[in-house]
C-alpha cells in the first residue's frame, strides 16, 4: 500500500469519530486528530482498535503514541504491515 | 469478599451509589445499590412525585460498571497503586443509555457490567441495569479512564 492508498482508507476508519467533515475530507499528513478533527482524545483508543481489526495488525503502547496526526497513523499502519509479509 | 475495593472509591456520601460488589473479575462486575428514600435528587425531582432522574441512574452503572472494574483492572497491573495516589480520580469519557422502567425511591438495582475491552488506560463496556424483579432498567455502553488529575 501507498501512503497515499492507506491516507484514502485512513479516512474511513476516523469518519465515525468526527463531525468535522471538512476538516476530514481535507486531511494531509500533518493533520491533528485531536485539535483539527476535533476528536475525543478516549476516542483515539477505539480508531486504534478499528485500525488493528482492519488492517489485521497489533498496536503497541509505543507505537499508539505516535497516532497523534494523520502522518504518524500512517507511519503505524505502513510499518506494521510490512511486518507482515 | 469483594466490597474491600468500595475504599479506594473517591465518592462519598450522597454521591456514592454503590452498596454491596457481588462478582468482580477480569471480564465484568455485577453490584448492587439501595436508592434512599430521603435522597437528595428526591425532593425537587419531581416535587411531590420523586423519581430518580436518568442521570443518576447512569451515573450508578457508571460507578459498578465501570469504576470499580476500572480500579480493580488498573490495581492488577504492575507498579500501579490507586491508594497512595490521591489524585488519581475516574474520568467518563463516553455513555450511550436506553432506560426502559421508572426507578423509585427505596428500589434496590442491580448493575451487570461486562468488559469490551481494557487497553492503553482506557475501560469500555457493556452495561445493564435490572430491577428487583429481573427487569432491565436501563441499557448502554459506558467508557472512561483513570487520570492523574491535580485540581489545586
Amino acid at each position: 500500500m501507498t501512503r497515499q492508498e492507506i491516507l484514502t482508507e485512513l479516512k474511513k476508519v476516523l469518519s465515525p469519530y468526527t463531525l468535522e467533515k471538512d476538516a476530514l475530507a481535507n486531511i494531509d499528513e500533518s493533520t491533528n486528530l485531536i485539535t483539527d478533527l476535533k476528536i475525543n482524545s478516549a476516542n483515539l483508543v477505539d480508531i486504534i482498535i478499528d485500525a488493528e481489526s482492519k488492517y489485521n495488525i497489533e498496536i503497541d503502547y509505543d507505537s499508539a503514541d505516535k497516532m497523534v496526526n494523520v502522518g504518524g497513523c500512517i507511519d503505524v499502519i505502513e510499518e506494521k504491515t510490512n511486518q507482515q509479509i | 469478599m469483594n466490597n474491600h475495593i468500595l475504599n479506594h472509591l473517591p465518592y462519598k456520601s450522597t454521591f456514592r451509589f454503590i452498596d454491596n460488589i457481588t462478582s468482580l473479575n477480569e471480564n465484568g462486575v455485577t453490584g448492587d445499590f439501595t436508592l434512599k428514600q430521603d435522597a437528595f435528587f428526591y425532593e425537587d425531582h419531581f416535587e411531590g412525585n420523586p423519581v430518580t432522574p436518568g442521570v443518576i441512574i447512569t451515573e450508578i452503572m457508571a460507578q459498578i460498571g465501570l469504576v470499580v472494574l476500572g480500579i480493580f483492572l488498573i490495581m492488577k497491573e504492575p507498579g500501579k497503586d490507586i491508594s497512595t495516589d490521591p489524585a488519581l480520580y475516574p474520568v467518563l469519557t463516553s455513555t450511550d443509555v436506553s432506560f426502559y422502567k421508572m426507578v423509585l425511591p427505596g428500589q434496590k438495582v442491580t448493575v451487570i457490567s461486562k468488559k469490551q475491552y481494557f487497553r492503553f488506560g482506557k475501560l469500555k463496556c457493556t452495561v445493564e441495569m435490572l430491577n428487583s424483579s429481573k427487569e432491565i432498567v436501563a441499557r448502554g455502553t459506558f467508557a472512561g479512564i483513570i487520570k492523574h488529575i491535580d485540581l489545586k
